[in-house]
């Protein structure tokens, strides 16, 4: 039985958060009638000129900065020439020889707590071309330009993953940062953010890689998951079937489950790159740089090793929570409510609210319950006025838009017995209908203890403090 | 009327001798009358002419007018002008109205000035005899049976026929200068940037500049005026102070020193064109200018260099024109690379397909290094020794072009003698620097043009230089026969 390993890289494409288009004035909006965000630029008129975003500009820097890549003081657009309805200028402008960001690199977490760091070999800027329509126009073809002109950073990784979980875990790394930089707003299903996988395997051990295919425009991490599985399989498969995998680029079937040839390495493309003569080099100051420094949020990492630091929390623990820049907002808010606590705030929010969250297919950002709320609900249990039992009963209620936790819990009567009078009220009634059970506990059947306290819960209803219940049960049986 | 320059004219509207609306008239009934014996306008917009002369008019009477207003001009069919049919001589766009000016359209609109029509060229700006243009060749008022030269043919047939006291050119490796010698006319073609290129039809972007094509140095000046500013459309484009191109046109020629490049004067050179530079060097002497031998060593390489930097640039630019969102497209494709490939085809003229298929090739994977790079190398050792040339005068002479204007059909069989016909102009463009080409002199009855060579940023001087030599000399003033 052959050993194989998995080499993977990645490369994204972020679309960047600019109001306007890279090289012209038009909206970058998402959802426009079709060809109403285009201007002469977009449309690739005669006469037309580019002219550089500096926004755009601003966050290639962001992101380099975040990813610790050195940032090109003298970077060059160039024109990548081929033929396409949706290329209007039938060329895209890209970067080539010279990209904006310097190798970089960032780090992921695996779900056992192990940590990898994956190379960033470049990130440059680009436009994003128009869209093809297939379907509806009767075997012809229908073009929308307005997303034509959109800015792009195509994020290219080292081939450095070994598996699709990595793959996943690095596109999840990268999602988190360009969403904390506010330079992306990481919407994969209008496609802000997608990526192209390179996807190769080779026997362990050996050093060469093996010929690599390319999975094109891959828009969720599942997908991702799901096309380099099936990838790898396939290579595995012809390798061990004496054949060769061919140089090509592919096409993920979510439908189906498979990666299908697009075009082979010899039908491939001459791009006939060259320098954009239409625009200058692109400079950048380093008073630029600094400045953009200076802007730069709080980044995850930073953010983990604060809450570990700050709160108390498990390196795990404070993975997933700082996983997403709202996660993490969301998380501290929380956390200020029942100050001291951080590891209820942290297990209520990566257990109840994220499976509520889940259950429901929601962003945290439209959680029914805000991070104001599940504080104040937190902050009854830590005053005793409800269990944590009990407060599972009330988030759900709060869930379902029942109100706050106080009103919930008044409105039910849920409130905590703490009073000992009315708790061994409960506790004597409990024993005097059970003589046979606390005959059997007095003559040794100590397991006996745990009915007694489920009896005394029962009949108020989970509301009695369980310490208390503990503490009297144990007077009153001995 | 007609005789006059546009600087007279200007003054003439001024001082309330003719109106606009007369003025703008008398031109658009010469170019009914005189064009069909050289076909230097693809679309006559009398129409909009006449608008625009009524409201120049009433500007004037308001006491709004600038130097130039009402003083009618055409422009090359390169210029994209909004509601007119913009062709750059191209079946390709013989369908496209555009739908927006160029900056160099919208300045004179501003400024008040009639536009009487589009005038013919080379098929987008590609060709030294205008033979490319899809609407037919243009005929050298000087002789109809010669070209005016080329891309901007159109231009300088009318100005030198007196159908338009000005137009508008644009020079990729010498086209305004080089018609404007083989018509008999002035043209400059300014430092790269300071027109903007907004509107302009892109052939080779890094090469092409607007300019003006007149009859006298002053005009060309009062052109440029309108024409030059910064322009934040397009990247290329120069921020420089505002600044006035006629402000040294009365300067002293006293100690001027003027380089001889002797490499553009070797083999090849007519000896009639010889005879006329000859000529023009003494009357500078006379003016006191000092010539000073300078050496331009790698400007025999610039053709070539040319010629690979150009079709490269242009194989890109024209990707555009793919017969999908407007232009021609052919008839019935029966797939996209049917529709692509006959659109084109079809659409584009044999020298446009030439040189796309030049440049295509240039930029392949294999080939690029050893073309367009290594072109690239070259061109910067042109432009340095410009630099170096310049350290030691302040222009630079030549003659424009090495002959007088071919027979129609003379050159068009072969290709590399039709380009060998700029082999004066390109290094120009390669170096970015402004250059203008006058008329000093004729040869058999054929205007012989002379060309000055400035720094970046000299037009003022250049237009001084050939203003001081325009008024001691006629032969700016001389007419065609059947044109005066």
């Amino acid at each position: 039985m052959m050993e194989w390993e998995t080499v993977i890289g990645l490369e994204i494409h972020a679309q960047l958060s600019t109001k306007s288009k890279i090289f012209s004035g038009a909206s970058t909006a998402y959802g426009a009638e079709p060809n109403t965000q285009a201007c002469a630029v977009d449309l690739g008129l005669p006469g037309v000129l580019p002219v550089l975003n500096r926004e755009a500009v601003r966050m290639a820097v962001k992101f380099g900065l975040a990813i610790g890549a050195p940032i090109a003081p003298r970077s060059i657009f160039a024109r990548k020439n081929y033929f396409y309805p949706d290329l209007p200028k039938g060329y895209q402008i890209s970067q080539y020889e010279l990209p904006v960001v310097g190798r970089g690199q960032v780090e992921i977490e695996l779900e056992d707590g192990e940590t990898r760091t994956i190379g960033v070999t470049r990130a440059h800027l680009e436009e994003d071309a128009g869209k093809s329509l297939h379907e509806d126009y009767h075997g012809m073809t229908g073009v929308d330009l307005n997303r034509a002109g959109t800015p792009l950073l195509e994020i290219v990784s080292e081939p450095d993953m070994r598996s699709a979980r990595e793959a996943v875990a690095y596109m999840k790394k990268i999602h988190a940062l360009v969403r904390y930089l506010e330079i992306c707003d990481g919407n994969m299903q209008e496609g802000s953010f997608r990526c192209d996988a390179n996807v190769s395997v080779r026997r362990k051990g050996t050093e060469k890689f093996g010929t690599r295919t390319e999975i094109k425009n891959l828009n969720s991490f599942r997908f991702l998951e799901r096309a380099i599985h099936f990838e790898v399989e396939r290579q595995i498969d012809i390798l061990e079937g004496g054949g060769a995998v061919v140089q090509e680029t592919r096409l993920f079937d979510p439908d189906k489950g498979e990666t299908r040839s697009m075009r082979s390495k010899e039908e491939a493309n001459d791009y006939r790159y060259f320098p954009d003569p239409d625009l200058l080099p692109l400079d950048i100051e380093p008073a630029f740089i600094e400045q953009v420094r200076g802007s730069l949020p709080e980044l995850p990492d930073e953010k983990k090793h604060r809450f570990m630091n700050d709160h108390g929390l498990s390196a795990y623990d404070a993975g997933v929570l700082t996983a997403s820049r709202e996660m993490a907002e969301y998380f501290e808010q929380v956390a200020v409510a029942v100050e001291g606590q951080a590891k209820l705030a942290a297990n209520w929010v990566m257990g109840d609210l994220t499976g509520a969250l889940n259950r429901e297919g929601r962003e945290i950002t439209d959680s029914p319950v805000s991070a104001e709320a599940l504080g104040g609900l937190l902050r009854r249990i830590q005053d005793n006025t409800i269990s944590g039992k009990i407060a599972k009963e009330v988030f759900e209620a709060m869930w379902a838009g029942e109100g706050d936790a106080d009103q919930v819990i008044e409105r039910k009567g849920l409130k905590q017995i703490t009073d000992t009078g009315a708790i061994e009220q409960v506790i004597d009634q409990v024993i005097a209908d059970n003589p046979s059970q606390l005959e059997q506990y007095r003559s040794g059947k100590d397991k006996l203890f745990g009915f007694f306290v489920g009896q005394v819960m029962k009949r108020t209803g989970g509301k009695a403090n369980p310490a208390q219940v503990n503490d009297l049960l144990k007077q009153k049986l001995s | 009327m007609h005789d006059k320059t546009l600087a007279e004219l200007a003054a003439a509207l001024g001082d309330g001798k003719v109106s606009s609306v007369e003025l703008t008239e008398h031109f658009l009934r010469r170019i009914e009358s005189l064009d069909n014996r050289l076909n230097s306008l693809i679309t006559v917009t009398a129409e909009q002419a006449l608008e625009t002369a009524r409201a120049a008019d009433a500007a004037r009477a308001r006491g709004e007018a600038g130097p130039l207003t009402g003083v009618p001009i055409v422009h090359k069919d390169i210029f994209c002008t909004e509601g007119v049919r913009t062709s750059c001589a191209s079946r390709m766009l013989d369908n496209f109205i555009s739908p927006y000016d160029a900056g160099v359209v919208e300045r004179f609109k501003a400024v008040g000035c009639p536009v009487l029509g589009k005038t013919n060229m080379d098929e987008f700006a590609m060709g030294s005899s205008n033979e490319t243009s899809y609407y037919g060749p243009v005929n050298n008022p000087w002789d109809t049976q010669r070209v005016p030269g080329g891309s901007s043919g159109g231009s300088a047939a009318a100005v030198a026929a007196r159908l338009a006291p000005g137009a508008t050119g644009t020079d990729t490796g010498g086209s305004i200068r080089q018609p404007a010698a083989l018509t008999g006319i002035t043209g400059l073609k300014p430092t790269y940037g300071r027109v903007s290129r907004w509107g302009m039809i892109a052939f080779a972007s890094s090469l092409d500049q607007g300019g003006p094509m007149a009859r006298t140095a002053e005009d060309c000046g009062l052109m440029l005026n309108v024409m030059a500013g910064f322009d934040e459309r397009d990247s290329t484009s120069l921020e420089r102070p505002a600044e006035d191109f006629n402000a040294r046109l009365n300067t002293t020629l006293k100690g001027l020193r003027i380089g001889l490049p002797r490499e553009f004067f070797g083999e090849g050179m007519d000896p009639g064109v010889a005879r006329v530079i000859d000529e023009a060097i003494d009357f500078y002497k006379k003016l006191g200018a000092e010539f000073v031998e300078v050496a331009l060593p790698h400007s025999g390489l610039s053709v070539p260099v040319y010629y690979v930097v150009a079709p490269a640039e242009c194989s890109s630019n024209l990707a555009r024109f793919d017969g999908v969102r407007y232009g021609y497209r052919c008839e019935d494709p029966k797939d996209l690379m049917d529709l692509y490939m006959r659109s084109r085809g079809e659409g584009f003229g044999p020298e446009v397909q030439r040189r796309i298929m030049v440049g295509t090739y240039a930029l392949s994977a294999g080939y690029f290094d050893a073309y367009y790079l290594k072109a690239q190398k070259i061109r910067r050792l042109i432009a340095d020794d410009f630099r170096q040339a310049f350290e030691q005068v302040d222009v630079i002479l030549a003659p424009t072009t090495p002959t007088t204007a071919f027979r129609l059909g003379e050159k068009t069989a072969d290709p590399v003698t039709m380009y060998l016909s700029d082999v004066y102009t390109i290094a120009v463009n390669l170096a970015g620097l402004p250059a203008m080409s006058l008329p000093a002199g004729f040869s058999e009855g054929l205007p012989v043009g002379m060309q000055l060579i400035g720094n970046y940023f000299d037009e003022a001087r250049l237009l001084g230089v050939a203003h001081q030599y325009q008024l001691g000399t006629e032969w700016h003033q001389m007419a065609p026969a059947g044109f005066e």
